[in-house]
This record gives C-alpha cells, structure tokens and sequence, in this order.
C-alpha cells in the first residue's frame, strides 16, 4: 500500500513539476539602439526590440520581470516589461549613464556617470535621487556587493576603486588598480571583488573583509600582441571555482581557477569581446563580441566555443532571464 | 559469374593493397608526415590567432589549423592517389597488372575495386591524421568521423580515376613525375584547401573562378563539410557527378598495354 501511495504520488509531482522554461538572452546593441532577444535552447535570435540611443548596461529585476537599460545617449535608465516587450518608464540617471547596479533591496539603483565624475543613486519605485556621490574622474565599472553593504565604482581615469557605503552613500575607502579599471564583479560569498583594468592588462583580485588586493592577474596569449590584452567583463561562478575574463581586442575569453588563480585556458570568441555572462544553470557562458558584432557562446564544462549568433552591432551588455 | 567471385575477386584486390601498404611503411610515415608539417609548421605561420572568420561549416570563430584540417584531409587522399596512379604505371611495366586484367571479371570491376582499395588504404591514413590532429586541438563532432566517410570514399574514387586516367596516357614511368607536378600542386593550391575562396576573390577573379571549376575544391568542401554534421549538396553532387564522368573515361580507356589512347601521343 505504502509502495503504491509512493508511486501515486510520484507520478502527481511529475505531472504538476513546472517544466523546465526556455530561457531568454537579451543584449543591447550600442550602434542599433535595439535589444536582440536569443532563444538559450534553440541559439537563435528570435526578436529585437528597439530601445533608447545608445544602450549600453543592462540588468534585470529581481524578479526577472524588468529590464533596466543605460540609454547612454538619452540620459536616462529605460525600464522595459519583458512580458510585453515595451518600454513602460524612464528613471533619472544623471548624464551618460554607462553602467549601474542594483541593491539587492531592489530599489536602489548606483548610476555611473561618466562625464560628471560622480554616482547617482535612484530609488526605483520613488523615481527619486537618493543620492549624488562623487568619486574619480570618468567612473564605469559598477558593482554592489550581494550582501549590500558595499556598492564599488572604478573609475577610468583615476584608476581607483571607490568603496561607497550604501548607508550613508559615502566613499570609505579607494583602492589604487591598474590603469582604467572598467568593470568589477563580487563573488556570491562576499569574500571578493575582481576588477579589470582595461589599460593594464590586468585582473585585480580585493579581499572585501581587508578591502586590500590579494592578487594581480595578468594574461598571455601565444600570438598576441600584449596590447591588445585589455580585460574588461568579468564573470564568476557561484560556487566560487571559475571565473571569465573577457580580453576584449584580444578576441578570447580566459578561464581562471578562481581558488588557485591559475590561468586555465583562452577561449577564441569574436572581435573585441566586451561583457560576458552564465545561463542559470551555468552550463553556457555568453560573450558579446562589439566589432564583430555577435554573441559567443561557451560550454563550460568542455570549455570550447559552440556557436557565435549574429546580433545587432556593437552588443555590449548581456543577460539572461527565463522566459517570461 | 556468381556473387561469390566477385567478392573473392574484392577481398584478393583489397589485401594485396593492403599488403603492399604494409611492406612500404615508410610511404605510410611519409604520407602522415606531409600533412602533419603542413599543420604544425605552415599553419603556425599563417596562424590566424584572432581567428577565421564565420563561413558555414563552422558555428564560430576558428583557427587556422581547423580551417585547413579537412584540406589536408583531401592532401593525403590526392597525394596517395597519384602514388597509386603510379604503381599502376609500375605494375603495367612489370606485367603484374597484366595478370591482375587476366581476371575473367569485368575489367570496369577489377578497376574500381582496385581504386576502391587504394582509397580505403588512404582513408585509414586519414583517420589517423584526424587522430593526431586532436593533438593540435582539431576536434571535430565525434559524429563528424563517421559522416566523413562517404565523402572521403567519393573523394578517393573521384582522385583514383583521375590518377588511373592520366595513368593510361603515360607512356613511361619516367615521365609520370612530371605529369604529376602538373596535376597535384595546381589541384592543391587552386582550392579551398588552405584558404577560403572569399579570400581568393577578394585577390582575383580569375582565381575564384580557378578554384571553382577544380573538382579537388568541391571534393575538400564535402569533406569540410561532412566533418561538421553539414550537409553541402552542391559539394557532394560535384564531386559526385566528376567521378562518375573520370571512372567511366579511365575504365574505357585503359589499356593492359601501352597504348595510345589518343592519336599522335606514344
């Protein structure tokens, strides 16, 4: 009896398990001012979505049901509902916005903006400037640590990691890195944060406790000319094993042991390869190439490049949300 | 004539190749050699590090060692069905070809099988290229090894007849080297073997147009193709179509002795 109940019972939980939903990459192409939407099973762009001048960061709402874009040209964030595909609001952004982050609140949103030498933090559901904080001159990279203590910006031309506090939006503390850092990146645990500096050739690894770097990266690849070595996207596993460097001009995405820092193997993608990230289950790394103007995609396990999808031109940013 | 003759007739053919194969191991070290050098020394020159760009077969960007892969692929089948044209040329001379046509098969039969068997000795070279080529990060789909053959097979027939044609218009063995200098490296360098013919139009024209007409490029886009899971029928029905017009031509042609196939040569 017990045996049957077990069987009926399995067979009630296969019928109402949830199959497994298609997901869907969107990236933003700077030169198109549009979104390509690829479906993740079938590799294929199935819709593009025109958007504000110039998108360049985009990232997702926690509950995987908005879109938020830098119209960098337009001056503001745009919020697109992915269940429709329209854009349903603009939020201020101060001018130039490039790249952003969001809380894990799921309210405040850090704005680098580029020409003002400042970050402005906006609350999603006020509309309102929290905020206006200003670090280095020309800030890209943007990054708030999962734990949300710590919201970092890295600015260009000062080459400098600037730690706000997202209490009292204050810097605490800078940290000198290589030349023109571009992007910064926390591990899921909190313990790091991974910068590049584009300029320098370099990755650099800070211990978020000491707010200190504990290692510099650097890349080689047989063939290539050292300048064109410059890391700008960065991507780490969750189980804090892997991490991707994208090497933009330098075409190749380098896989780290992110434990052993260990450089394990450069992957060949499209030209100028510029943000990257991992499908949910992390099986796939998506890499959008700007010249070339078409996503790579990685299989993680056999490290080996599978396919590159042609998109708009210059993607920038990607991301991937399941389908809504 | 029964089934049965036919195929001890096959299998007799195929181990004297076979067996011929095995007493000039050297020439099976050579023929691997070739290709080898091609892809570690010239490919290491030509290196294209930042990539190939994306021309179907291929998903993605590609180095130039996989570009040129199934290139030498076709360079081992072509070289060793010149060899075989060759010792065609030598067994005639010797009259052990002679004894071969004393068959009372079909000659047409004793033919094809006789190439048939040159190209299996040559497949299995390729294969062991395609081995030692996943060393130098050549890794095609492992489905890829197995849809390959059907092209390699139409290749080689395609190369053999064409080897066996030229082989009844020579006179002497003297004489072959030459005629081959002729035949290989044109077939070779005016194909997509070792670059992409976008490449060649974007140099000239003419030697697009070249390159098109050269069955060896059709045969190595079938076999690039195959490689890959694609299906290129263009490719295959070429390659296809060219074979069965040089099979039919050398198999008429051919004669035990030396002849003259065409008025005023011999």
């Amino acid at each position: 009896m017990g045996l049957i109940r077990t069987l009926a019972l399995c067979a009630v939980c296969s019928f109402t398990a949830v199959p497994a939903m298609a997901s869907l990459a969107y990236v933003s192409n700077e030169k198109d001012n549009s979104l390509s939407v690829i479906d993740m099973d079938t590799l294929e762009v199935v819709d593009t979505i025109a958007v504000g001048q110039r998108p360049r960061g985009i990232l997702l709402s926690k509950d995987n049901s908005k879109l938020y874009i830098c119209a960098s040209d337009d001056d503001t964030v745009q919020i697109l509902d992915l269940a429709t595909r329209t854009i349903i609001d603009d939020l201020p952004s101060g001018e130039d916005p490039e790249q952003f982050a969001l809380h894990p609140n799921d309210r405040h949103l850090y704005i680098a903006n580029e020409d003002d030498a400042i970050v402005t933090v906006v609350d999603i559901q006020t509309k309102e400037v929290l905020a206006q904080t200003e670090v280095g001159v020309e800030p890209e990279g943007m990054a708030v640590s999962p734990d949300g203590r710590w919201a970092v910006s890295s600015s260009e031309t000062t080459s400098m990691l600037h730690w706000i506090n997202t209490e009292t939006f204050k810097i605490e503390k800078n940290i000198v890195v290589g030349q023109r850092p571009r992007h910064v990146e926390f591990s899921d645990d909190n313990k790091t944060a991974w910068a590049s500096a584009e300029i320098g050739g370099t990755v650099h690894v800070i211990d978020v406790d000491r707010l200190s770097e504990i290692k510099t990266l650097d890349f080689s690849i047989r063939g290539v000319h050292q300048d064109k070595v410059q890391p700008v996207g960065i991507e780490l596993t969750s189980d804090g094993k892997l991490a991707f460097v994208a090497l933009g001009p330098a075409n190749h995405v380098a896989v780290v042991d992110a434990q052993s820092y260990e450089i394990l193997d450069y992957l060949l993608v499209g030209s100028r390869v510029w943000h990257l990230e991992l499908n949910e289950d992390e099986s796939q790394l998506l890499t959008t190439n700007g010249v070339s103007g078409d996503v790579s995609v990685i299989d993680v396990a056999d490290r080996k490049v599978i396919k590159s999808i042609k998109v708009g031109r210059y993607p920038w940013g990607v991301v991937i949300a399941p389908s809504p | 004539m029964k089934a049965a003759h036919y195929w001890h007739c096959f299998v007799g053919i195929q181990s004297r190749e076979w067996l011929r194969f095995w007493q000039q191991r050297t020439r099976f070290f050579s023929a691997l050699v070739r290709p080898l050098l091609w892809l570690a020394v010239f490919a290491a020159g030509f290196r294209a590090v930042l990539g190939v760009s994306i021309i179907p077969p291929y998903q993605t960007y590609i180095t130039y060692e996989t570009y040129i892969a199934p290139g030498l692929c076709g360079m081992i089948v072509l070289f060793n069905s010149m060899q075989g044209a060759l010792s065609m040329v030598y067994d005639r001379e010797l009259g052990s070809m002679r004894v071969l046509l004393m068959s009372p098969l079909p000659r047409p039969f004793l033919l094809i099988t006789k190439l048939l068997s040159m190209g299996l000795v040559s497949i299995g070279q390729v294969y062991i290229f395609l081995l030692v080529a996943r060393l130098f990060d050549i890794e095609p789909p492992t489905l890829g090894y197995l849809a390959v053959l059907p092209a390699l097979m139409l290749t080689s027939l395609m190369l053999g007849a064409l080897g066996l044609l030229i082989a009844t218009w020579v006179k002497q063995l003297e004489n072959f080297a030459g005629v081959m200098n002729f035949v290989i490296f044109p077939m070779f360098f005016l194909s997509s073997a070792l670059y992409p013919l976008w490449k060649m139009q974007e140099a000239s024209p003419w030697l697009y147009w070249l390159c098109q007409i050269n069955p060896f490029t059709h045969a190595v886009e079938a076999i690039r193709f195959a490689l890959y899971l694609q299906w290129n029928p263009a490719a295959f029905g070429i390659t296809l179509a060219v074979t069965l017009v040089l099979a039919s031509l050398a198999t008429a042609g051919f004669r035990p002795q030396r002849t003259k196939i065409l008025p005023g040569v011999a």
